[in-house]
């Protein structure tokens, strides 16, 4: 397999059919599964279907873009979701004033969103060191705050739920814009900027080089520890904001569970998307269309009555297929 | 190189050749002296502070509730020697701790026949998908994860099954013999094995040649399809038995428990010094980072009785992740050298 990974090449363009497989599947897949729901599922194309699957893809794609730099580089970020934690647990502690005392409401909420996203960039960054400075694996070093991360989330909380009710903090989980959840809107914007950027910039193309041959970008100048830098702080601060969407959703915080298996389902969308895992190609639009594949497969059973646990095997069914046929796409 | 080392950081050297191995071994083995050296003094310490911490009491319970995870690591220890990772195997764990349960109520030995099969054809799953589907390991075993968690939901109908009773299966999980836990003699015993396979087989031999250059290991003429499928089936058959005293030590099968297990497990086998990219590694000292992790929670049980500090149980995370932290960057400091 890693044969075929090193012959990889970034801007190889691979031809006929194995090529249309690996660049168009994922979208074929996900319009073959609209098709479907439109034709078999109960009230499917309605604005609350839509806003309901958008909600609840909006935290997965939010983290799973960070995570798709990551993997571009040639990395791995397992600890976003207990990132996501961190700033779910610290916000409330600011706005319900266990922190700093009581607070202006907007002031405050203004305070519980910035901060969080600061501590969990910061966390990033403290990941970016260990890889880039100290040349330690990432599925090793970003180990070490999957594992220390929601005990310092638990511990800040005491491991207890806390309830809120605040309600220019959560307008980033309830609020609207133009109709549409904010966090969609926020996903959206995310995935553009995120697309732009890797496509568009000097930045991306630094982040693909780095992942596609680490000693050779070196060689031409990539300044790529900085490159790592900030890939991990990005996705740091990526799952910060996710944690606080999700706070802000359920109007409680649970240090135990806020994005408990995140980075299991961030990875999978960046895995179907057609990012490819070893780094040096990868698309943001792709990790969005396959976060929708995920939810709207698992959404697809659901509503025609099939049990979640069951959504759980087709799961890893289409994670396996997607990945096998990207190999068939990429392979020779 | 392998699949988990294409992520590694350090400089990428020319395909298929690992850079500087002599300086990653040597790292390795003074991580490995070190690990069994911190064990030594944890344990002094807790000797020397605490009365009851050389008790039969409290070593038999350290040792019963760790062989679980011990069994975990050393079936992971397998799987990273040969360069690759089982991400499955604590919901594997769970499913198999399910089946045992269900199973429990025909006797001790179909239960754990059923939760050893069950883990076992997970592996087997693993392994075939990796080596012939050519899917990297990371993924294959994630989606094994999804599924075994599915399948593990879906038998225990979403919450606990209890065990029977009746029969002798909680002996298995809570019994002693001679003063030894039942599960601790398993696992010493899957040790001692793991060892002589490692050291004395061609399995072995096969096993870390292929982390160390599994192209090489091919044209070697090594069975290396073979002995990869090898691997992931015994860390599946392994995660199966945590999976059955699991569930005959307390009393149920648990379909939900097992998460993080496997990320656990890693960091044992890694402050165990067994190199994440393959080509290296020893099973006793595996050993060693188990009970290393599993001493920390315990001391810190013992510091909270003292009544001197009042940590909570949620510190066991923040101490367990720093002090992995603490390992990783020494192995780190003592394998620099090799070109940045």
């Amino acid at each position: 397999m890693t044969e075929a990974a090193l012959r990889e090449r970034p801007t190889q363009p691979v031809r006929g059919m194995r090529g249309l497989v690996r660049d168009w599947g994922a979208v074929a897949a996900l319009a073959a599964l609209l098709v479907f729901n439109a034709l078999v599922t109960p009230n499917f194309l309605t604005w609350q279907t839509f806003n309901i699957n958008l909600t609840q893809v909006a935290t997965i794609v939010i983290v799973a873009t960070g995570m798709t730099l990551v993997i571009a580089t040639g990395g791995i970020d397992l600890s976003v979701g207990s990132l996501m934690a961190i700033s779910g647990a610290l916000a409330p502690l600011i706005f319900k004033g266990a922190l700093f005392g009581p607070l202006d409401p907007v002031v405050g909420a203004a305070l519980a969103i910035a901060l969080p996203i600061a501590v969990t960039g910061a966390l990033g960054l403290f990941n970016g060191v260990l890889v880039t400075r100290f040349a330690i694996q990432p599925i090793i070093a970003t180990l070490v705050l999957f594992i220390a991360g929601r005990g310092i989330a638990q511990v800040m909380t005491n491991g207890n739920l806390q309830t809120f009710s605040n309600p220019s903090f959560q307008w980033i989980g309830l609020g609207r814009v133009f109709g549409l959840p904010v966090q969609a809107v926020l996903m959206l914007a995310i995935v553009a900027v995120a697309a732009w950027a890797l496509r568009s910039t000097v930045f991306g193309r630094h982040v693909l080089a780095t992942g596609g041959n680490e000693r050779a970008a070196r060689l031409a100048g990539v300044p790529v520890r900085g490159v790592k830098l900030a890939v991990y702080a990005i996705a740091g601060l990526l799952s910060g904001l996710a944690g606080l969407v999700v706070i802000a959703i359920n109007s409680s915080a649970d240090a135990n569970l806020i994005g408990l298996g995140m980075e299991l389902d961030a990875i999978a969308a960046v895995a179907v998307g057609g990012t490819l895992l070893t780094g040096g190609r990868a698309t943001v639009v792709g990790t969005l269309v396959g976060a929708l594949i995920i939810q709207l497969v698992r959404y697809t059973l659901l509503a025609n009555g099939v049990p979640d646990a069951a959504a759980l095997v087709v799961k890893a069914g289409i994670i396996l297929l997607a990945v096998w046929l990207q190999r068939q796409g990429s392979a020779r | 190189m392998t699949a988990v080392d294409v992520r590694s950081t350090g400089p990428a050297g020319p395909p298929g050749i690992r850079p500087a191995t002599l300086a990653g071994r040597a790292g390795s083995a003074v991580a490995r002296q070190g690990v069994l050296v911190a064990l030594v003094l944890v344990i002094a310490f807790g000797a020397l502070r605490y009365e009851n911490f050389l008790g039969a009491y409290n070593i038999a319970s350290v040792l019963a509730y760790n062989s679980m995870f011990a069994l975990i690591a050393l079936g992971m220890a397998f799987v990273i020697m040969t360069g690759g990772i089982d991400l499955s195997v604590g919901a594997v764990a769970a499913m198999a701790s399910v089946i045992s349960a269900l199973l429990s109520p025909h006797g001790v030995w179909p239960a754990l026949a059923g939760g050893v099969a069950a883990g076992l054809a997970a592996g087997l799953l693993n392994g075939v998908v990796i080596t012939y589907l050519g899917i990297l390991p990371f993924i294959a075993t994630l989606a094994t994860m999804l599924a075994a968690n599915g399948t593990a939901l879906l038998l225990a109908g979403n919450q606990s099954v209890s065990v029977s009773w009746d029969g002798s299966f909680i002996e298995l999980g809570q019994g002693v013999v001679y003063g030894v836990p039942i599960p601790a003699l398993i696992a010493g015993a899957a040790y001692l094995l793991g060892s002589l396979v490692l050291n004395f087989t061609a399995f072995g031999r096969t096993t870390l040649a292929i982390g160390g250059n599994e192209e090489a290991a091919r044209l070697m003429g090594l069975r290396v399809a073979r002995v990869k499928v090898g691997v992931y089936v015994l860390s599946g058959g392994l995660a199966g038995m945590a999976g059955v005293i699991l569930a005959s030590q307390f009393g149920a099968g648990q379909p939900t428990e097992g998460a993080g297990w496997e990320l656990f497990a890693i960091a044992s086998v890694v402050v165990g010094g067994t190199l994440l990219t393959g080509g290296v590694g020893s099973v006793g000292a595996t050993l060693s980072g188990v009970l290393l992790l599993g001493l920390l929670f315990n001391i810190l049980n013992f510091e909270n009785g003292r009544g001197v500090i009042s940590l909570s149980a949620y510190w066991q995370s923040v101490i367990r992740g720093a002090f992995l932290l603490l390992v990783v960057v020494l192995q780190s400091r003592l394998t620099a050298g090799r070109g940045n």
